[in-house]
């Protein structure tokens, strides 16, 4: 793949004319997908996958294309030149874009990750036995992926990483689930079998008859899962500085009334353990490290080089869409042995569901419980709950209600696949909140 | 550039010993354009091409996606995805025959009159800078933005079996929004967002002196809201509009009647059903007023085609008849599975993915009430207008949504306006509370470009037809 992206990146380069500048992405994977439902196969398959992502900057203007790339050369420069021409056309007609980023050669890098991973061949074979007579159901996606970019000023980089995920759910009889996401580079089949063995070990306590929970509010643990769904949140009118600057971001409270989350709230945007890669679309590096929300003050928001020209910012090379690529929250000091006794009577919320914002002004999110979660009286789980709607701001549960942090980090993969499969991770701890609402 | 690839030729390249093979190319382009605050922020045109190679092996579907369309990448495809089918058709969930992919030959083609190119860039950036201008009528607006995406659609489908499918799509999707703001105050209005225009047709939607009035109006709507009241909180009665209708349709009903879903496929992410297969023919899913269909054939709907990806011919169905479940969203594969009826939706969201159930356009049948005969009835209630927030349960029952725009009910009138209006309830008792529904002249076409479903995950785009309804006795409130 990375030949091919080279190859192409040389021959789209040497068509430019004087004053032209062009930036390529590019996005790629061998995939292999299984899906399973009953501990069965019901659908099975192979991707090759690849796209080029061209940005045209001509007359002080910005144009994009994109298109996939068939790995023969001749279809593919036809493509990429096919595309030049449109948008050198295209430059002289549209506006003039006063926020025009330009590309610089600020270094390259390269970095291949090797991996002793599951062969296709092999996959089901190493699955299917350890899960024998459960309800099993999800899907392993397993391959190679790749993220390159170039532009025309010489810089180039290159990324290529191999990992498998399979992310599953154990159903009992009574259609109470647990979750489970085994995930890495190097298959170990032990340490796959044991993973599945705690599964299914947690069914146990999902058999006991669900108790139905009133509306209210309610002492709630979240276990880290649940907590990077609500971080998710952050990406999506949130934590980015274009949103704050255009009325919908939820974060308005921090930046204009000085609205302060808990000091026990810490997340940074952290590139380190590379779980992506830390160069965007435009081929820019982020820092190794951005603090966004230090003990509970808004410290940087994400901020595109295009918004840094827009607002008059300093750019700290987030994505065009200025979301979390990699976040990290900090732990705090609560051991998940003592989890059930400090929660005493309430929540423990193992994995929550479809969240949206109800009032992004207000911070205010709603979504459900589900999978593994529990009512806990005298600090024991007593049985799993039925699923409720909560409808809570983020000013609250990592704000004044946050009375704990766990001490320990999960990382939490990505695991969307839609395009494409996805890479990054969230890492954070689980968190004790004093008062959560439940609405229906 | 778009290469011209004969399948049924590259149908000829496969040499693997299969009970069945198909091949499906896809080539999509999106061909986006964005004003934001005064500047352009889009103009990008983005394709993809490539071909789904499926066999099918000792009962078990394989596949391969791959972008490589020579006789010589299809060969290799056939091999791998024969070797994927033969070693999952050992623990294969349920074994098929040649039936689950029908023969049927024909061709569709996209309602227009006007292509992508018969409106250059500039011409376009020029009607949607206009667009921003007017939707910009106060220093109140701190951002606004009008956008445009021409999607076009070319979709050939060829089997071993015979079947032989051509179907051409264009799409137009249009929005305009804007944001008024005063400190954290904040309100957004949109032209009904990505889901408020989205329909096959083509570049004629652009009418100039229509597009700069609702611009406007929308500017000065986003204003009112800033001004406006909390939406009160209680239960009363609801009108709802068809943007917002589209997607109580598509989360309270679509989803739940999608037969995979009922048979378990996706409860390891999108989730399950409260519906069961032996509810259909027997449950009261809503009122006697409630008429639900699968309906690929009203023009110009977001999702209408001849045939779905398993070449299957698409014909207009009831689902909900009388506010009785009679037919479930369940295409060939799903219908052998569970013995039940049912449409053509077996789709996926591009050649690198396999096709599963899917809704297309689902939509609810008119009524006979006029607009002011629904809000006449409401003593004290709330009119709701343009979704902005949604969620809803792994099983579909306990949902919630917020609009952008709200007016108050009172004593069978409009009255003020309310921001914030957000209302939740359970799906069968919700659609049991229908008390109205709209005739032909309150009905609108709407859709969605990015319904979310599947693993491997795909995003399709669906089409959602509603009169406005009346419903009665709903948990209604505003924000913080």
């Amino acid at each position: 793949m990375e030949q091919i992206f080279n190859k192409l990146s040389e021959s789209l380069f040497g068509q430019l004319n004087e004053g032209e500048h062009l930036i390529l992405s590019f996005d790629g994977e061998n995939s292999q997908f299984v899906r399973f439902n009953n501990a069965s196969i019901r659908q099975t398959g192979l991707v090759d996958d690849a796209d080029v992502g061209l940005k045209f900057i001509a007359n002080g203007r910005t144009c994009s294309g994109g298109f996939t790339v068939s790995g023969n050369f001749d279809t593919d420069i036809a493509r990429g030149s096919s595309e030049i021409d449109r948008m050198r056309i295209e430059s002289e007609q549209i506006p003039k874009d006063p926020f025009l980023v330009m590309p610089e050669n600020a270094g390259s890098s390269h970095e291949i990750k090797k991996a002793n991973g599951l062969a296709f061949e092999d996959a089901v074979d190493a699955i299917l036995p350890a899960v024998s007579g459960a309800d099993f159901v999800g899907i392993l996606a397993n391959g190679k992926m790749f993220r390159g970019s170039a532009n025309s000023l010489g810089q180039k980089h290159w990324f290529e990483t191999e990992s498998f995920c399979l992310d599953y759910s154990l159903v009992t009889p009574e259609h109470q689930m647990v979750k489970g996401c085994y995930a890495g580079s190097d298959w170990n089949q032990q340490d796959y079998e044991d993973y599945v063995k705690r599964s299914r070990d947690k069914l146990v306590l999902m058999e006991r008859k669900p108790v139905k929970v009133d509306t209210g509010e309610y002492r709630t643990w979240f276990e880290a899962a649940a907590v990077a769904d609500f971080l998710g949140m952050f990406s999506w009118n949130g934590i980015s500085e274009a949103s704050l600057r255009q009325g919908c971001s939820g974060f308005g409270r921090m930046r204009h009334d000085d609205v302060r989350l808990s000091s026990k709230f810490s997340i940074v945007e952290d590139f380190s353990p590379g779980f992506c890669p830390k160069f965007n679309s435009n081929g820019e590096i982020s820092p190794d490290t951005i603090s966004l929300i230090e003990n509970g003050s808004l410290k940087n928001t994400l901020v595109s080089s295009r918004s840094a020209k827009e607002y008059g910012v300093e750019s700290n090379f987030a994505e065009g869409g200025e979301y979390l690529r990699s976040p990290r929250m900090e732990p705090g000091s609560l051991n998940h042995n003592d989890v059930t006794k400090n929660i005493d009577k309430g929540l423990f919320l193992s994995n929550i569901h479809y969240l949206n914002w109800s009032d992004n002004a207000g911070g205010r999110i709603t979504g459900l419980t589900r999978y593994a979660c529990f009512w806990v009286e005298n600090g024991e789980i007593v049985a799993p709950i039925e699923t409720m709607r909560f409808d809570d701001s983020f000013y609250r549960f990592f704000g004044d209600q946050l009375v704990q942090v766990e001490d320990k980090l999960t990382v939490v993969p990505e695991v969307h696949t839609y395009g494409q499969r996805s890479l990054g991770a969230t890492t954070c701890p689980g968190i004790l909140v004093d008062s959560f609402a439940l609405t229906l | 550039m778009k290469l011209n690839i004969d399948i049924k030729e590259l149908l000829g390249a496969v040499d693997v010993p299969a009970q069945w093979v198909g091949i499906r190319e896809v080539y999509e382009a999106h061909t986006p354009r964005m004003i934001r605050d005064g500047v352009p922020v889009a103009n990008a045109r983005s394709s993809t091409h490539g071909i789904m190679v499926e066999v099918l092996v000792n009962g078990q579907f394989g596949y391969y996606g791959t972008p490589d369309m020579t006789k010589e990448g299809v060969s290799r495809a056939a091999k791998k995805a024969y070797q994927q089918a033969e070693i999952a058709s050992g623990h294969a969930l349920h074994h098929f025959d040649e039936s689950a992919r029908p023969s049927f030959q024909g061709e569709y083609r996209s309602p227009y009159t006007k292509n992508r190119e018969s409106l250059s860039a500039g011409n376009l950036n020029e009607l949607l800078l206009d667009a921003y201008n007017s939707l910009k009528v106060s220093d109140k607006i701190v951002s606004a933005s009008s956008l445009c995406q021409v999607i076009e659609t070319s979709f050939k489908f060829a089997s071993s079996n015979g079947s032989d499918i051509n179907q051409e799509f264009l799409m137009l999707e249009f929005d305009l929004s804007a944001t008024a703001a005063d400190g954290t105050n904040q309100q957004t209005r949109t032209f009904g967002g990505m889901r408020g225009t989205c329909r096959q047709m083509g570049l004629e939607y652009f009418d100039k002196y229509e597009i700069m009035a609702n611009a406007g109006r929308i500017g000065e709507q986003a204003l009112e809201l800033l001004e406006a009241e909390e939406c009160p909180t209680g239960e009363m009665d609801i009108v709802i509009a068809p943007d917002q209708m589209m997607l109580q349709i598509h989360e309270s009903i679509g989803h739940a009647l999608e037969v995979d879903r009922i048979l378990g496929d996706e409860r390891n992410y999108a989730g399950w059903s409260f519906v069961k297969l032996e509810d259909f023919g027997t449950l009261q899913y809503g009122s006697k007023l409630m008429n639900i269909t699968f309906d690929p054939t009203l023009e110009s709907e977001f999702a209408s085609y001849a045939f779905d990806d398993g070449g299957l011919k698409a014909t207009k169905e009831y689902l909900i008849k009388d506010g009785l479940l009679v037919r479930g969203l369940g295409g060939k594969e799903s219908q052998i599975r569970s013995g039940l009826d049912g449409v053509a939706n077996f789709r996926s969201s591009g050649w690198n993915r396999a096709p599963i159930d899917r809704m297309a356009n689902i939509n609810l049948e008119p009524g006979d009430s006029t607009f002011d005969e629904l809000i006449g009835q409401v003593e004290n209630g709330v009119y709701m207008e343009s979704n902005k927030s949604w969620s809803i349960d792994d099983y579909r029952n306990k949902f919630q949504f917020g609009c952008e725009y709200g007016k108050l009910i009172e004593n069978g009138k409009l009255t003020k306006t309310v921001k914030n209006p957000n209302y939740r309830a359970i799906s069968t008792p919700f659609w049991n509370s229908l008390k109205g529904v709209g005739n032909e002249d309150t009905f609108g076409i709407y859709g969605t470009p990015n319904c979310g479903k599947g693993e491997p995950n795909q995003s399709i785009r669906v089409g959602h037809a509603s009169p406005a309804c009346l419903f009665e006795n709903v948990q209604v409130f505003g924000g913080v």
